[in-house]
């Protein structure tokens, strides 16, 4: 019955892209036109004019927008929707082979609501059990499409990371101090987390040497028997040599520098620190490492390590030359990160577009996309989202939402396709209930 | 960094030693209770309101504070926390929620809270000057306490601030939580309040698994109701011998604890997120001839005329959540708040949380924004809390006679980019600097 239902919410989202033109609304580009009023035009899924003197093809849909706001979809740069089972394969501290776009499942109720929350692009990762986790995958929130169709072609791929509480968990199954380590895994400590970081990429390292030697034999025209594939060290020889990127889950400033050395000493780059609670305190070394710092707003005190956290964070490592984001990790926060942003105006006085740089281009920087989309520029991806009231309040609510020039969201659509949805799933139900008859199991809802 | 203090003109003479009265002058004051009065002066005396008005003229040697530009709300109220009681949730040791017990009445929140908790200056920084904090989670027993509970003890209102938790007391025995029986099962993970308790009754119908069939469940919730049932009895009948006064009469902390219940002093505060729970929950209380608050509701179904006609008021969750299940409409848990306004039924909001108490405003504005009206939601966050909570006649509006309780503002304060200027307790200004604040400057002037 769920299935057959969701196919029907499937049903109604893309509409098939043409020339679309937005008139009269606010714009907050995110890039160098800044905030105006004017008209956006998008044409085979790019922004293919943007200003307030602006040509209107003829033959486009026209869009007014007079009264409101339309900013670029929103990134989530940390989230775990549309993992099909559990996010973690906690067996071993290096879980480097597993890889996050096996497990996509695309019809994930999270995926429309996100997208009614004007989210546009998230950055899918595994989860924080492991010193050294599953490789991540970007996606588009392209609700209706399978999951190959949800890939952001063209990201680049990354890998989980963390540091501190998550990954010495498992390290410490009683919890308390000197119990029994009974099916233990390493490591139980941060000493311990460093260890098996630097541990994975002396192997990294000699297994890129190994296939270093041999693509020189190939390129002199021998003909070498080639080495053996590992596929766990296959994903770290990528981060060595640059073409994957480092998402580490992080907390205190400790960690956050020791994990900054260990790239330095194995000469690899840390893209992102996520979380970054403790960021503020070492902001310096972040941005000198040329690393991003993707935090919460305000989750602070629900862990130890999360207890020094302050919703000052992502104003202190902007000011202080981090490029910084503002991601969910949850599928609820994931809805409003909008007016998450808003706390960063609140909370250490960035600007409003600062602010919503936060959950747009930087995102985008940070996972590098930034050239398709994260701000309204021509060339750039048309995705974009149209707010009734002003994005950096809590007022505001999503009206619009297009990916590559697609309208996947449409809040009117919404609303007034609720009550046909109710008694689709009644006569689903009703079917369901002909075909098998109750069961005597669980009882009325 | 807020600029707390700056906006001090002069402070001498008569009223220097008394940090409890102040003179705001030219302020645009939003009384809640009823219409904006633009431009006028507040003088506060000992801790209360003292006078309103354009023509109010300050007593020599009082604290002046100008509030041109700014507005003057009441402090707002957050329906349910565990402020005091827990500081780091997911490490045991830091909290006092969810004590083992059965029926544990006599259990008293107040006497645990921790002014020193690092939480009360952070929530209050946001213009909320005082809570409801809960014994238990909303859960039976909550995390790392015993199962099976049904009574957990007595909620208490308090001010966020004080040297001790006698200082911040304002109602010790505000609400008594009763974790009444409930039939209802839901799966996935809610985001929304009570999630623990469904999550426990289904363990306890063995849901989850295939074991538990809909007539064991409902017999085991009979077995419940009846327990609970049998205690308010037990109660009762305590009550009488205590009034008679006989021979070997043998005093009984639990009983005693319920006396206030049972004389309709002290309602229940009671969990109820389906329909038919709430319905439950009411019936049970109507037997009982005691108070009832609804806590958490998640949808509200055919109740609304039931609320309505017995004047029972309802504490609803965060509107920032999920709705539970994947058919509910994504804006489900924002159109709630409104759909219980338009029943006619009186609201409050809580966080059920610590971490996010300091949200408590933002998430009446999403209300609005889903069709609460404005009015409404201001109201969910100061008066009517303090009237559901029985301190209505002493707090949760601008009135003269009435604690002031206050919050300087520069804009609407359910937007979050809105500054707080000052804040006051009982006519005290309370420092807004907290770890966070000290932290930021401290990490901002790294070099």
């Amino acid at each position: 019955m769920k299935r057959a239902f969701l196919t029907g919410l499937i049903g109604l989202a893309p509409l098939v892209a043409e020339v679309t033109v937005i008139q009269n609304a606010t714009i907050m580009s995110e890039g160098a036109k800044g905030t105006f009023k004017g008209t956006i035009v998008v044409e085979n899924g790019k922004i293919t004019a943007v200003g307030d003197n602006v040509m209107v093809p003829s033959g486009a849909t026209v869009i007014d927008a007079a009264g409101q706001f339309v900013i670029p979809g929103i990134i989530d740069c940390h989230s775990h929707i549309a993992v099909d089972g559990g996010v973690n394969e906690g067996s071993v501290s290096v879980s480097s082979m597993v890889n996050i776009r096996d497990v996509i499942n695309p019809e994930d109720i999270a995926i429309y609501r996100a997208l009614a929350g004007g989210v546009t692009s998230a950055n899918i990762l595994h989860g924080s059990a492991n010193a050294i986790g599953g490789q991540t995958l970007v996606l588009k929130m392209r609700w209706g499409q399978d999951a190959e169709g949800m890939i952001f072609q063209g990201a680049t791929p990354g890998i989980k990371f963390a540091l501190g509480e998550n990954p010495k968990r498992a390290g410490n199954p009683q919890g308390g101090r000197g119990a029994p380590a009974t099916n233990a895994r390493y490591p139980a400590t941060r000493m311990g987390v460093e260890d098996v970081i630097r541990e994975a990429f002396t192997e990294a390292k000699a297994y890129k040497a190994t296939w270093d030697a041999y693509d020189a034999q190939v390129a002199k025209g021998e003909h070498p028997i080639p080495p053996r594939k590992d596929l766990k060290l296959e994903s770290l020889k990528e981060v060595l040599e640059g073409k994957r990127f480092v998402h580490a889950h992080c907390y205190r400033a400790d960690e956050i520098l020791m994990l900054i050395r260990v790239a330095d000493d194995y000469g690899f780059k840390i893209k992102t620190f996520q979380h970054v609670l403790e960021g503020y305190k070492v902001a310096k070394e972040i941005a000198a490492h040329g690393a991003g710092g993707s935090t919460f707003s305000d989750w602070w005190g629900y862990k130890a390590e999360a207890y020094d956290a302050i919703p000052y964070n992502a104003a202190v490592m902007t000011k202080k030359g981090v490029i910084s984001s503002l991601n969910s990790d949850d599928d609820e926060l994931m809805r409003r990160l909008n007016t998450e942003a808003a706390k960063a105006m609140k909370y250490g006085g960035l600007t409003r577009e600062e602010a919503l740089a936060l959950v747009t281009i930087n995102p985008a920087k940070q996972l590098g996309v930034d050239n398709k989309v994260g701000s309204i520029e021509v060339g750039k991806d048309a995705d974009i989202v149209i707010y009734d009231k002003d994005p950096l309040s809590n007022y505001a609510k999503v009206q619009k939402v297009w990916i590559d020039g697609n309208k996947y969201f449409d809040r009117d659509s919404d609303v007034s396709g609720r009550p046909n949805k109710e008694l689709e799933k009644k006569k689903l139900a009703d079917k369901e209930n002909a075909v098998t008859p109750a069961r005597g199991g669980r009882g009325p809802q | 960094m807020r600029k707390f203090g700056l906006l001090v003109v002069c402070a001498v003479a008569a009223f220097a030693a008394a940090n409890d009265t102040v003179f705001i002058r030219g302020v645009d004051v939003y009384p809640v209770t009823g219409p904006e009065m633009k431009g006028v002066s507040v003088l506060v005396q000992d801790g209360k309101i003292a006078d309103i008005g354009a023509r109010v003229i300050a007593p020599k040697g009082v604290k002046i504070v100008d509030g041109k530009g700014l507005r003057l709300y009441p402090g707002m109220i957050d329906s349910n926390t565990q402020l005091g009681l827990s500081e780091i949730s997911s490490e045991r040791v830091t909290v006092d929620t969810g004590e083992l017990g059965e029926f544990m009445p006599q259990l008293k929140a107040l006497s645990a809270v921790n002014p020193e908790s690092e939480h009360f200056g952070v929530v209050r920084a946001n213009g909320i000057t005082s809570v409801m904090t809960f014994p238990a989670a909303g859960g039976r027993g909550g995390r790392g306490g015993g199962g099976g509970q049904y009574i957990s003890g007595q909620a208490a209102l308090i001010h966020m601030d004080g040297w001790t938790w006698e200082d911040m007391e304002i109602k010790r025995d505000a609400a008594v939580q009763l974790l009444f029986p409930s039939i209802a099962m839901r799966g996935g993970r809610g985001g929304l309040a009570n999630v623990d308790f469904a999550d426990e009754i289904a363990l306890l119908f063995g849901g989850g698994s295939a074991a538990g069939t809909y007539t064991e469940a409902k017999r085991n919730y009979e077995t419940q109701v009846e327990k609970v049932t049998d205690f308010f009895d037990s109660a009762r009948h305590y009550q009488k011998e205590r009034t008679a006064n006989l021979p070997g009469f043998k005093r009984d902390l639990k009983y005693e604890a319920m006396l206030p219940v049972l004389e309709g002093k002290v309602p229940v505060a009671v969990p109820a997120s389906r329909e038919r729970a709430i319905h439950d929950a009411v019936a049970f209380a109507e037997r009982e001839h005691i108070k009832i608050v609804i806590m958490a509701p998640q949808e509200l179904g055919k109740e609304g005329a039931e609320l309505k006609a017995k004047n029972i008021p309802v504490i609803l969750g965060r509107t920032e959540a999920v709705p539970e299940n994947q058919d509910l409409p994504y804006d489900y848990a924002e159109s709630l708040p409104g759909e219980f306004y338009k029943a006619g039924v009186k609201i409050a909001f809580g966080t059920f949380n610590n971490e996010f108490s300091r949200n408590l405003p933002y998430n009446a504005a999403r209300a609005v924004a889903y069709g609460l009206p404005y009015d409404e939601a201001l109201k969910a966050v100061t008066i009517n809390a303090a009237e559901i909570w029985g301190a209505g006649d002493k707090m949760g509006s601008i009135e003269k006679g009435k604690w002031a309780d206050l919050m300087l503002v520069n804009g609407d304060p359910l937007e979050t980019a809105t500054q707080i200027k000052a804040l006051y307790i009982k006519g005290k200004e309370v420092d807004l600097s907290n770890k966070q604040t000290r932290l930021y400057q401290k990490y901002l002037a790294r070099p």
